[in-house]
């Protein structure tokens, strides 16, 4: 069983259909992405995975259960978790702080609890202090867990957001262009990360991502949407040599020449 | 020039407190500071400065560092021993600190809304009037009057409750209170910014016009005559005793019952600022106040890493309520009278004003915030004004233009501009002290934070993301 999977996936804005019909699966333990030029609806994809627009049509299955009518916060204790395209971090509170708020859910405190600064309570605050700590070393920025995430740079705060998902324990970690904005150098560590996540942690991941080096190096299998459809899916050395999304991405002409680079 | 006067002088003032933060230095310091200003209320007991300068002393204790133990004990000691002697001595001075009181728990309650939660509150008075009216009604010969007109009422008609009921209804007051501001958060949970203002402001609105005319078709508040008399908790008798024999001797003359319940309002007050002040903290640093801050800062991004926002938008409304309903009741009872009069925009606007003036989300902020706006009206700037419009009566000239006061014009009468000084040091806080008088922890590094090494590489590497059409909107 798979441990995602979507079928016939519909979501409408007015006339426009974002996302058609979307059959998508994902095994456990796997690194599939999801490519695309702009505006193919991988984004709007997300969002109905995460609850934050529910589907028109079409189911959503989680572990066998679906995951339709429930919202991101619900959908987030179930261990899916998601970084954002234009960097969502909360910029006034510190590295830290982000990190616990990710922790959220995870946290047995109770309302009474934090007001009589319980024994348990206080556990469970010294516990989340630790495991911010752990996860900020995890993604290699060690020594800024006081700073302003919006202080920090660019591809850092990439990485706390990530080690802010990773805080909620998930099981599927969807990341929407993780590199986008990176150099050579910082999209090789970045993969190097995620693989690490797989590999360590056993968390399923699921990119959006326009780093074709990125795309292809790290894919078990790569699925391509445009206009709101799916119109390949395979291997990556399959969709390298796909007709239709080379037409996709460079239009008709480029399609016979056959010149879609690695 | 004048810049290296600046400099000069604020160089002089970091070394004096260089000096001051070694070994004992703070806690000597203190001491004297506090024994000054008592001093100088106790002997000038009509003086503003004095006044000033005897509150100031709060400032000294939150800046110097001392074991906080100390700080609690100190604090403690002048709150509970030294206010009340001097406020006995002037029932000027324990008004003043009343109404800082009460309205710095309506602040900090207001800041738990506004200032940790992001959520823009217009309306919040509205709470403070839910409690107020709570134990106007129960407290008072209301239930009794439902059937007559405002201004019709039997003589001899009994109390409807026994007045010690008062410390029930404080309590009920936190539980109805707080389901109000459920009742305001339900409707306005997917509101953000101007819009919310708006509902908020129209639901303040709503619930004053409610007391202004809920008089028929059943007489529920009295209508704009409002409600009183309004009972208040009996004091027992051998604390009232034991307070004379204390006081009186220090200020030469029997204490009135009158004055008593003064000392009596200004005590409990002080401990619904102390729970507040706990509560507000406590929550603060745990989940719950992370999760404020994280909506306050992207309520998608929140909502996405697991925070529920409906049970924390409504929390936060109703905790802000709750405050606001007790201190409610204990307006009530101790003016024995209210009115819509009590419950206007103007003075939601006013706890506003305290919580962005002191700063936005920091709790020693608030009550400074709160502190200054209400000295700022009941006593400077009304002293003001008194001064000027002697002024006027007097012979006296504006000299180099030798204009005499008298020949001012009635639509210039320097009385009137009460509150637009109050505007001007308002605007001018917000231009020079724009994160308030002592910022959030947070806000305080947003903004001193200007490594220009650190910005520059940002700036450099985030060049902007490709933006994808169907990104959320």
């Amino acid at each position: 069983m798979p441990l995602l999977e979507t079928i016939g996936v519909t979501k409408r804005f007015g006339g426009l259909v974002a996302v058609a019909e979307m059959d998508f699966a994902i095994e456990e333990g796997a690194i599939y992405s999801i490519i695309g030029p702009n505006g193919a609806g991988k984004t709007t994809f997300f969002n109905t995975l995460t609850g934050i627009y529910q589907p028109d049509d079409g189911r959503i299955l989680f572990e066998g259960n679906s995951l339709l009518g429930l919202r991101p916060d619900q959908i987030n204790a179930r261990a899916i978790a998601r970084t954002f395209q234009n960097i969502r971090l909360f910029g006034g509170m510190t590295v830290s702080e982000n990190i616990r708020v990710g922790m959220h859910q995870r946290l047995g405190q109770t309302m009474l609890g934090a007001l009589l600064r319980t024994r348990a309570f206080l556990k469970e605050e010294d516990r989340a202090l630790t495991k911010a700590h752990q996860m900020i070393n995890y993604v290699g920025l060690q020594g800024c867990a006081d700073e302003l995430a919006s202080n920090l740079p660019y591809g850092a705060q990439r990485r706390i957001e990530i080690a802010r998902a990773l805080a909620s324990e998930p099981k599927l970690l969807l990341l929407d262009e993780p590199t986008a904005g990176m150099n050579p150098n910082e999209s090789r560590e970045a993969m190097l990360l995620f693989q690490r996540l797989r590999d360590d942690l056993g968390i399923t991941i699921l990119l959006i991502e326009h780093d074709m080096r990125v795309v292809m190096t790290i894919s078990d299998r790569i699925t391509v949407m445009d206009y709101g459809q799916k119109i390949a899916e395979g291997l990556p050395a399959e969709i390298r040599s796909n007709s239709r999304v080379i037409e996709a991405y460079l239009g008709r002409g480029a399609a016979t020449e056959n010149i879609m680079v690695g | 020039m004048i810049a290296t006067i600046k400099s000069l002088l604020s160089g002089a003032a970091r070394q004096c407190e260089h000096w001051l933060q070694q070994g004992k230095r703070p806690y000597a310091f203190t001491c004297v500071y506090l024994a000054l200003g008592t001093a100088s209320v106790f002997f000038s007991p009509r003086s503003l400065i004095a006044f000033i300068f005897f509150l100031s002393t709060a400032l000294v204790v939150y800046y110097l560092k001392m074991d906080s133990r100390f700080k609690l004990a100190l604090a403690g000691f002048a709150l509970l021993v030294l206010v009340p002697i001097v406020g006995i001595r002037n029932i000027f001075y324990l008004e003043v600190i009343f109404q800082i009181s009460v309205f710095t728990a309506l602040a900090l309650g207001l800041n738990i809304v506004v200032g940790f939660a992001g959520l823009l509150d217009l309306g919040y008075v509205a709470f403070y009037a839910v409690g107020a009216y709570l134990w106007a009604f129960f407290g008072s010969q209301q239930p009794y009057l439902l059937h007559y007109i405002p201004g019709t009422a039997p003589p001899g008609t009994p109390f409807f409750l026994p007045a010690d009921m008062f410390y029930l209804f404080a309590f009920l007051a936190v539980i109805v209170a707080a389901f109000t501001g459920i009742i305001l958060g339900l409707p306005v949970l997917r509101l953000r910014g101007d819009y919310l203002a708006i509902v908020t402001l129209g639901f303040g609105e709503v619930i004053r016009v409610l007391a202004n005319n809920l008089d028929k078709p059943l007489n529920f508040t009295n209508g704009p005559q409002g409600i009183t008399p309004i009972q208040r908790p009996s004091l027992p008798e051998p604390l009232r005793n034991a307070l004379s024999a204390i006081l009186d001797p220090l200020v030469q003359h029997p204490v009135s019952e009158g004055d008593f319940y003064n000392l009596y309002f200004y005590l409990a007050a002080l401990f619904v600022v102390v729970v507040v002040i706990v509560v507000a903290t406590r929550l603060d640093n745990s989940k719950i106040g992370r999760a404020w801050t994280a909506i306050r800062e992207d309520e998608m991004a929140a909502v996405a890493m697991g925070v529920p926002l409906v049970r924390m938008k409504l929390l936060a409304f109703a905790a802000g309520a709750s405050f606001a309903g007790v201190m409610g009741v204990l307006f009530a009872a101790s003016r024995t009278f209210v009115s819509p009069e009590s419950f206007s925009f103007m003075q939601s606007i006013g706890v506003l004003s305290m919580v962005i003036l002191g700063g936005l989300g920091s709790i020693p902020g608030v009550i400074l915030g709160a502190t200054v706006v209400i000295i700022l009206n009941l006593q400077v700037l009304m002293g003001l004004s008194l001064y000027l419009s002697q002024l006027r009566q007097s012979d006296a000239v504006i000299p180099i233009i030798n204009f005499a006061w008298k020949n001012l014009s009635t639509q210039l009468d320097p009385a009137k501009y009460q509150r637009m000084l109050f505007g001007i040091i308002l605007v001018l806080m917000m231009i020079y002290r724009p994160a308030g008088l002592i910022p959030a922890e947070r806000r305080k590094r947003e903004l001193s934070t200007h490594d220009p090494e650190n910005s520059g590489s940002r700036s450099e590497a985030a060049p902007e993301p490709p933006e994808d059409a169907d990104a959320p909107a």
